[in-house]
């Protein structure tokens, strides 16, 4: 079987977040690091592989640097590896993103499509389900496990009293949580395979079944209206106390505050 | 597309085994108030099977028109029934503005949906307006300058940044909403909306999953999102033994016990107990943090809470920046005293 795996390069949120004057995001001068949702979808894909034997293919859409997700998956154990860059894609919002990456995958052969359920940094998990709706296949998000029967694919979808077992028929695309699957490390022999392993590249040229009114910053339909840092509330009090002195003063905000 | 012809603030009244989710009032709430900006009506859009009855309750808590899709293929949440159902929706009536909640089921129906009526989408908005887009207008341009849009509001980066984003030149506007930010309004007891039955049938496709199993949770816990007072622990609480004392505390103050994303993921508490970015959003009246150092994530979740009391050993812990009073002290002997003193503070009123 054919598996195909979503990945994104993402800034690293525990360093800082810059922005471009347009209000877009200045994603060449924060540090990158695989997403981790979709680091857990890669593992499940290459458990599959592990158990089942499958081909797994890694696609990305994002600058030239990007290749780094992509040779980490290698390493880790990915087959084939796709980026997909071109300036004219750049500014895209979730709609024009997915209708990119779809018109990628259709140029594929495929039976399961694995992206993490969301991103660090737009954390918006818009973009598994829109693939498929552009893919016209089914969608099983929030996977916690995800098993292969034959030409199906059984999947527990996590929501937050239950969880749903699913079942599909492929070609069907599921979005990972993070706790899907503890990722493997990279292997030295993994890393060597990587490094001479050949990443195919895809400028926009090469996605034929993609219209220009889709595509980057033009094509978004969600249009930045203002970007800011967050303004907090600020801290209020902080007191170093004995623990008997801590209780009495926190008894006596709660006596002012009318709690008790 | 023609924009005009797309009227009225419409919501997706979310329900599970027939019962109205939160989210359906607190959209409602909003909806309300962005309607009277654009001197337009409400809808609510509610989709289940034999859940007819649940309009009025949607009319009294703000609904001027409820649309009833009502179908057995759509007893359970599914994907696939649930978009066609809504989508369809959306091709007929021709909303301006559609709201969706920000709950597993509305961050799964919304961008699906959206795609399908090729329509932007903006997740989690924590706050929405009606205004001008771009907000300043261009110089030279100022014919271009767009009235009425509605403007959403978000947080990204795990909170570090906001972001307010319109969606211009495609219709509808969609948005999905955090649960527990938005107020409901008062219920008006009686009061009646048009209902609408609206059936766009449904033929079962590739698209259409088999539900093999629905397993649901045994917990017994209250929906912390409800709770007045939150005592909620972290990494500091150092196992899940521990947590006895911050349900001591919590029992004290009648309130709830809430946890971070450290604590559920070394299995300690479950995950409907998380407060954060990726779990619930809430604002009680007093939020206890023991022992959670206050990643950034976490912090968007319990933030806006009315007064917020932190109790860590390490006086540089990111969660004293919001707290209203901040104690550095180790919370083994704070909190059961704190406690105790709490019981006899309430039994002496009595």
């Amino acid at each position: 079987m054919k598996i195909v795996v979503c990945l994104k390069q993402v800034p690293d949120t525990k360093g800082g977040v810059q922005f471009n004057p347009d209000g877009t995001l200045n994603r060449a001068a924060m540090l990158a690091i695989m997403n981790p949702d979709d680091k857990a979808g890669l593992e499940a894909a290459l458990r599959i592989k592990d158990e089942c034997g499958a081909e797994v293919t890694v696609i990305t859409m994002g600058l030239p640097k990007a290749t780094d997700v992509l040779m980490e998956a290698l390493a880790m154990g990915a087959d084939k590896a796709i980026l997909i860059t071109d300036r004219v894609l750049g500014g895209a919002d979730t709609w024009a993103t997915s209708s990119t990456v779809a018109a990628g995958i259709k140029k594929l052969d495929y039976d399961l499509i694995i992206t993490g359920r969301q991103a660090i940094d737009g954390d918006t998990a818009q973009v598994g389900p829109q693939i498929s709706e552009h893919l016209d296949i089914p969608v099983i998000s929030y996977a916690q496990d995800i098993k292969i029967d034959g030409d199906y694919v059984i999947v527990q979808r996590q929501f937050d009293d239950r969880y749903h077992v699913l079942k599909a028929k492929m070609p069907c695309l599921v979005t990972a949580l993070g706790e899907l699957a503890q990722p493997r490390y990279m292997t030295p022999g993994g890393i060597f395979d990587a490094v001479n392993a050949d990443i195919t590249v895809w400028s926009r040229a090469d996605l034929t079944d993609l219209d220009d009114a889709n595509i980057g910053l033009a094509g978004s339909p969600t249009k930045i209206a203002k970007a800011s840092d967050k303004v907090r509330k600020g801290a209020g009090e902080k007191v170093t106390l004995d623990p008997k002195e801590s209780v009495d003063y926190i008894m006596g905000k709660l006596n002012e505050k009318h709690i008790i | 597309m023609n924009i005009q012809d797309y009227k009225g603030v419409y919501i997706f009244a979310e329900q599970v085994d027939g019962k109205l989710s939160g989210i359906a009032f607190e959209l409602l709430g909003k909806a309300n108030e962005l309607a009277k900006d654009l001197d337009t009506d409400v809808t609510a859009v509610v989709i289940g099977s034999g859940i007819k009855d649940l309009a009025d309750q949607l009319a009294e808590y703000g609904a001027d028109k409820v649309i009833v899709i009502d179908d057995p293929e759509c007893k359970e949440y599914r994907t696939e029934p649930y978009a066609h159902a809504l989508a369809s929706a959306i091709n007929e009536f021709k909303p301006e503005i559609m709201l969706v909640g920000a709950t597993p089921i509305g961050r799964d129906l919304g961008p699906r949906v959206s795609a399908r009526v090729a329509t932007g989408l903006t997740a989690d908005c924590t706050s929405l307006d009606i205004g001008d887009f771009p907000l300043q207008p261009i110089p030279g341009k100022e014919d271009e300058q767009l009235h009425k849009q509605l403007l959403m509001t978000r947080p990204a980066f795990g909170g570090n940044t906001i972001a307010t984003i319109a969606c211009p030149y495609n219709r509808p506007q969609m948005a999905t909403v955090r649960p527990g930010v938005m107020q409901r309004q008062e219920r008006k007891e009686g009061a009646k909306a048009e209902v609408i039955e609206f059936n766009p049938g449904f033929v079962p496709n590739n698209k259409y999953v088999e539900i093999l199993d629905i397993v649901k949770s045994v917990s017994e816990t209250v929906d912390i999102m409800d709770a007045k007072i939150l005592v909620s622990g972290g990494r500091g609480m150092g196992g899940p033994e521990n947590f006895k004392i911050l349900r001591d505390l919590a029992d004290a103050l009648g309130g709830e016990v809430s946890c971070s994303r450290a604590v559920v993921d070394s299995g300690w508490m479950p995950k409907d107990m998380q407060v954060g970015q990726t779990g619930k959003t809430v604002r009680p009246q007093l939020y206890i943090a023991c022992g959670i150092s206050g990643a950034i994530q976490h912090l968007a979740g319990m933030e806006e809470s009315d007064l917020i009391i932190a109790i860590n050993k390490d006086e540089t812990a990111p969660i004293f920046d919001v707290a209203d009073y901040g104690i550095v002290g180790d919370l083994f002997k704070i909190v059961p005293e704190l406690t105790e003193q709490i019981k006899a503070a309430k039994a002496a009123k009595k």
